[in-house]
């Protein structure tokens, strides 16, 4: 096994309030000190409600954003500073806007020929070739080269995007949430599509959504993010079926499935905890039924419960 | 609500600084000797350096700087020499009238402006939007000193409805009704430019608020129509009709400069013109940053208005 | 259409850009002119009126000829004018998008500097520059543009910073692009646009600021004269020669004027919500324009749609929405509505109490019976009077859909009173309640509170308190948990489905999860391209759908539970609404299409079980569907 991507102790605080001179008001902290390992040709899914610090988690990644703390190692090399450049040859991003993440004042050709121009010093020649290879691969027409952004529907726009990522030759791809944005008949092409690229050009995914289902069918293993910390790791198929966190229990309860009668899983109408306030010991505590003394002083560290399968949590199910 | 109020007064205090260093700066640039103006025929060399002594014009500019602003800060901006008196005097009796002049315009253009805006927006493309569009045009292109000449010549010189010029009459009481009769047509004037752009901003920031979803949630919810433009509509335009207000106070008060000529008004605005022709420095410098420090403190209110409008904003 | 179109089209922009033009052409071939010496004083000449022998515009103070004087003070004007505002563009430009794109401290000491500029009334620094460089044109000029650079580093600033915040910036990073380059190539590029509409309605403004300074004796020295300062030097004869004031007055009137019209229409046609229309005011109404006869309903049920149709008008295209919509929906029933993106199910929810944004929604056809009431063509007294009372609605974003201002108590209160009398006290008491029932723990403390002050799941249980407020018969939910978090999600939806039982309510719920429907609904009914495409029962319909779509898109959704796997998709995309196909509109997409199904129109026919199929070939079984 080869690792393709590792993770220590990356954290990320954002400072509010910030001023001309002295401290900032606040911080904020969005990402806690947290490691993480993928393996080559691995798909890691990462999933979590809004707000758990999984899209700045992938800015770190990909070296959009500085982490405060913690290292980052691709390939077996260690990347710290946001160097975009030295990231973008090995780890590439599709975001979750498919229309955003193209400029509309540029051909798709344009767009498509940046990262063969900047990264990779290609000749006119080479890059022609490269690019009808790419679009063949993200099964597009090579007429649309000379269109702009705006004449394309949201699943070709993503297509675009995806193919401009490969065109890096980056091994890694980081998805956060890209068929959020699309509709489940859309959806599901521009899934089995991203299956399809990573089997012939042997990538490896983090792959970020809300969607557990779609989690489930893409990755072969899943995080389970709450409140900036891994809660749960574990093997796609047994994570949501066995889940071992009761977070990760009530996520896979929550989802509305045809057949399931409607219950709500929490009897109680809760808030998420406020990240200016972080509570002291577990976060997941004020809505955990299975709460102990212990969880309102301690949080949990991730430890394995079963093969290949750690949770962060002292009376795990 | 007091903790915010003192949060802004505390953070007017480096803005203000920045206004005072800037005139400072503007003023030190000016070539040539003051020294020279200021004794025009008697500029022999001896008395040159005796004034600048004791004008402490010898002494390196940021200790001029700090001696200029410590005195300020005691009252003391100086003495004009154009008027021999001293700045401050003058510059409070001038601000005097340029408060009721500019005050006066300032309450028209507001309530005018968001009431012909939000009709506007109301009845977008009806005869009332498309002629207040027109109105608001022809307000805006045209310039106020040219407005106020033609003003005085229809309604004072033809007319006879109101004085030619002046803030009171020369013999006779001086009362409200006289100052009205000669405070109508340079506020009117002074109103117009303003009354425009608030217009035109309102209008567009109405718009912008019509579209919004908590206004098909009015509707949704059945509320007649007078209120969801009224009070649904306005109050969340007003959040952005306010900051508008705040900068269009520094358009009138800029615009009472050529009001105060073209009307004869004693104001600060027409002092300030005279003392820049007549190279009165001091006067220049304590005006402008008299003025400058009063719209600071205006704004301050405005802000103040706003956080009050707008419970997002964290007092 | 291409910006020139669009501005041809707008007649006072191009009356504006004639005269402009005009203008423009005579300051430039003023030196060619056959004109007297603008500068040659003849004191016996002086004041001369108009058309006075022949001196076609007269003579001034000094009896110098007011024509030449005229076109040689409009070419100064405008080109003192124009060069000030082109300095103050570019320089504001730069300064507003080094600070927009790189943010943090370099954003907060320059924007810190602007502010410091802009805490000026702008006349007071423009005296204070022009008294410091002394009076002349150019000093003028200097002053004007520096006067109106915080005015563009701000306004330049804002925009970049959204865009600099859009994630293909990120993306041209990861391209490997420097910062440079990206500026130059892809926020610049995106900037552009806005530069030029502050550019073109600041123009005339910075014309008018020159002339100023020279009507205070400030700008231009005598003998050269511009507009302002021709006005400066008539203004003592004002009374006595009138002409000599109103002839340069009239003039920059003419040249400010006509750059404002342009400059209007710069603007329009450049600002892309503008373009779309996205900036036209909803009317209380929608608007119904039907040629068509009007159904005849017969209604039994609370509330019957029939042959609905709703189309938005704009720019010459017209897409079709809801192309043809029958629904019934009994007392005390829930009927899901189901379909994707721009399938027309949350128009269709608006349509029914006319709440369609017009312009550019129309209502061309069809009827909507309520309770015997028809609403369509309805006048605004009686939707009003329906709306909220007996019908109300809960909307897809709770964060938007409320008003920001208002406390949540303010907005229930409202919602109260808007139709019943109902004395202040007893309506708060009656609000607390409403609170109370969606579950909402302090209602008292979160009566005063703002909405921004709540979580999402609590904001939508606002929306949820307000739309039973007068104890409504029906409500239309239109997608309200799509933008809640799947934990949040759930309790809401079984808080509905209890407020439902407990006060036998209706529901129409829009939604695009089958999950969702699933749960909630007594019926479903299909929606694609603008049509009900299936509809009956929910198990029927979810254990076997006939329509392939049904079967189709039910297979596209992963289920969870199931492991890694290849998912099942639907080729293509959905039509075009503006371009619709003959016949069944998803044709294109369906493996059995054939000729029949696009030679005409398909109607919807009625099935065993109270179900209905708009196919000519709805045979077909739910394990079909999984590829």
């Amino acid at each position: 096994m080869t690792v393709a991507l590792e993770v220590t102790g990356l954290s990320k605080t954002f400072a509010l309030g910030r001023r001309l001179i002295g401290p900032p008001r606040a911080h904020v902290r969005a990402v806690q000190p947290l490691s993480l390992t993928i393996k080559k040709g691995e798909t890691l899914g990462i999933v979590g409600e809004s707000g758990c610090g999984k899209s700045t988690l992938a800015r770190m990644l990909a070296g959009l954003l500085k982490p405060s703390s913690g290292q980052i190692e691709i390939e077996g090399e260690t990347l710290n500073a946001a160097d975009s450049p030295t990231f973008g040859r090995r780890i590439q991003y599709v975001f979750q806007d498919p229309v955003s993440s193209l400029n509309p004042r540029k051909t798709i050709r344009q767009i498509m020929e940046a990262p063969l121009k900047h990264l990779h010093r290609m000749s006119k020649e080479a890059r022609e070739k490269r690019i009808a290879e790419i679009f063949t691969a993200v099964n597009l027409r090579l007429d649309f080269l000379d269109r702009y952004p705006h004449e394309f529907s949201g699943g070709q726009a993503q297509r675009i995007v995806i193919g401009r990522a490969l065109a890096a030759n980056a091994r890694i791809l980081i998805l956060d949430e890209p068929v959020s944005a699309l509709d489940v008949s859309i959806q599901a092409q521009v899934l089995n599509l991203l299956s399809d690229l990573k089997k012939k050009f042997d990538l490896t995914y983090l792959f970020i959504s809300h969607d557990l289902a779609v989690v489930e069918a893409i990755s072969d293993r899943v995080a389970v993010l709450y409140f900036g910390s891994i809660v749960e790791i574990g093997p796609a198929n047994q994570i949501f079926t066995k889940p071992r966190h009761p977070y990760t229990k009530l996520l896979a309860e929550s989802a509305p499935v045809v057949g399931r009668p409607l219950t709500a899983p929490e009897g109680r109408e809760i808030e998420l905890p406020d990240p200016q306030n972080p509570p002291q010991g577990c976060s997941f505590r004020a809505r955990c039924s299975r709460a102990l003394g212990e969880c309102g002083f301690e949080s949990p560290d991730l430890v394995r419960v079963a093969e290949n399968q750690m949770t962060a949590c002292f009376n795990s199910l | 609500m007091a903790g915010y109020i003192l949060n802004r007064l505390v953070s007017a205090i480096p803005v203000l600084l920045g206004i005072s260093i800037i005139v400072f700066l503007i003023m030190a640039m000016i070539p040539g000797d003051p020294a020279t103006a200021i004794l025009g025929s008697y500029a022999t060399p001896e008395n040159v350096e005796k004034l600048n002594r004791d004008l402490g014009l010898d002494k390196p500019l940021v200790q001029r700087y700090f001696i200029w602003l410590g005195n300020m800060l005691q009252g003391d901006f100086g003495r004009s020499f154009s008027l021999n008196r001293p700045v401050l005097h003058e510059v409070l009796e001038r601000f005097n009238g340029t408060l009721i002049l500019a005050g006066t315009s300032f309450a028209i253009c507001s309530i005018l402006g968001i009431a012909a805006g939000t009709v506007s927006a109301a009845r977008q493309y009806g005869l009332a939007d498309k002629a207040i569009t027109f109105a608001v045009l022809l307000g805006i292109s045209i310039p106020s000193f040219f407005l106020g000449m033609m003003m005085i010549l229809i309604f004072a010189v033809n007319l006879r409805w109101f004085p030619v010029s002046g803030m009171w009459p020369i013999y006779g009481a001086r009362d409200l009704s006289s100052l009205i009769s000669h405070l109508t047509l340079p506020a009117m004037v002074l109103a117009t430019v303003a009354t425009g752009v608030i217009a035109r901003l309102s209008r567009s920031a109405m718009l912008e608020v019509l579209r919004q979803d908590f206004i098909r949630t009015a509707r949704a919810k059945g509320v007649r129509e007078r209120s969801v433009i009224w009070r649904h509509a306005l109050r969340a335009a007003m959040v952005s009709i306010i900051p508008v207000l705040g900068v269009q106070a520094g358009f009138v008060l800029s615009g009472a400069v050529y009001v105060e000529i073209v009307f004869q008004w004693p104001g600060v605005g027409r002092m300030l013109v005279d003392a820049i022709l007549k190279r009165d420095i001091l006067l220049v410098q304590g005006g402008v940053v008299f003025v400058a420090a009063c719209y600071v403190m205006f704004n301050l209110a405005v802000d103040v208005a706003q956080s009050l409008l707008d419970p997002r904003i964290k007092t | 259409m291409s910006f020139f179109g669009l501005l041809a089209r707008n007649r006072l922009a191009l009356a504006g850009l004639v005269v402009m033009l005009a203008i423009v052409v005579l300051a430039l071939v003023t030196p060619l002119l056959p004109l007297a010496d603008p500068d040659v004083t003849n004191t016996a000449d002086r004041f001369k009126r108009p058309f006075e022998e022949n001196v076609i515009l007269g003579t001034d103070h000094l009896g110098r000829d007011l024509l030449s004087r005229l076109l040689w003070g409009g070419r100064l004007s405008l080109a003192v004018g124009f060069a000030s505002a082109l300095i103050a563009a570019t320089i504001g430009s730069a300064i507003g998008i080094v600070a927009g794109f790189y943010g943090g401290r370099t954003d907060n000491i320059i924007m810190r500097g602007v502010d410091m500029l802009m805490a000026f009334p702008y006349i007071l620094l423009a005296l204070a520059i022009v008294a410091a460089l002394g009076p002349g044109l150019i000093n003028a000029l200097i002053a004007v543009a520096a006067v109106n650079i915080p005015f563009f580093a701000r306004n330049i600033r804002g925009v970049t910073v959204s865009i600099a915040h859009r994630e293909f910036v990120d993306a041209a990073r990861l391209s490997g692009m420097g910062d440079a380059r990206i500026i130059l190539t892809e926020v610049l590029p995106n900037v552009i646009p806005v530069i030029v509409i502050a550019m073109s309605t600041t123009v005339g403004w910075m014309i008018l600021e020159t002339a100023g300074l020279s009507f205070l004796g400030l700008g231009s020295q005598p003998p050269q004269a511009d507009l302002g300062s021709m006005l400066g030097e008539a203004r003592s004869a004002l009374i006595t020669n009138p002409h000599t004031s109103i002839v340069p007055g009239a003039m920059i009137l003419v040249i400010v004027m006509s750059i404002n019209l342009l400059g209007d229409g710069v603007r329009d046609a450049l600002d892309p919500r503008l373009r779309s229309g996205a900036l036209s005011r909803p009317m209380p109404n929608t608007l119904v324009r039907r040629k068509e006869p009007v159904p005849e309903t017969k209604n039994s049920a609370l509330l019957a749609l029939s042959g609905l149709k709703t189309q938005f008008h704009s720019n010459g295209r017209i897409h079709k929405a809801v192309g043809g919509v029958d629904l019934r929906v009994r007392s005390g029933e829930c009927v899901g509505v189901i379909g994707e993106s721009g399938s027309g199910k949350s128009v269709t929810a608006l349509s029914v109490m006319g709440l369609v944004a017009s312009p550019p929604g129309v209502i061309t056809a069809g009827a909507a019976n309520f309770a015997g009431q028809e609403l369509i063509g309805a006048t605004y007294e009686t939707l009003r009077r329906l709306r909220g009372d007996r019908v109300a609605y809960i909307f897809q974003d709770p964060l938007t859909a409320l008003h920001p201002l208002y406390t949540v108590g303010e907005q229930l209160v409202e919602a109260i009173r808007a139709h019943h009398l109902t004395p202040k006290v007893e309506a708060r008491n009656h609000a607390i309640g409403l609170l109370k029932s969606v579950r909402i723990p302090n209602a008292e403390e979160r009566f005063d509170g703002y909405p921004h002050e709540m979580s999402g799941g609590m904001r939508q249980r606002i929306g949820i308190a307000m739309a039973l407020a007068n104890d409504p018969e029906l409500i239309i939910a239109d997608e309200p948990t799509t933008s809640l978090d799947v934990t949040v999600q759930a309790q809401i939806l079984s808080l509905l489905s209890d407020l439902r039982r407990e006060r036998g309510l209706a529901i129409i719920f829009i939604t695009h999860d089958f999950g969702v429907v699933a749960q909630l609904c007594d019926r479903v009914a299909v929606m694609y391209a603008g049509r009900i495409v299936e509809e009956g029962p929910t198990h029927a319909i979810l254990n076997s759908p006939a329509h392939p779509y049904t079967a189709r898109l039910m297979a596209c959704v992963p289920e969870l539970g199931r492991g890694r796997r290849e998912l099942a998709a639907i080729p293509g995309q959905p039509p075009v609404l503006d371009r619709l196909p003959e016949g069944c509109a998803f044709a294109e997409r369906c493996h059995k299409a054939m000729e029949a199904c696009r030679a005409g129109d398909i109607s919807i026919s009625a099935t065993a079980g109270q179900r209905a199929v708009r196919c000519i070939d709805p045979k077909f079984r739910a394990t079909d569907a999984v590829r």
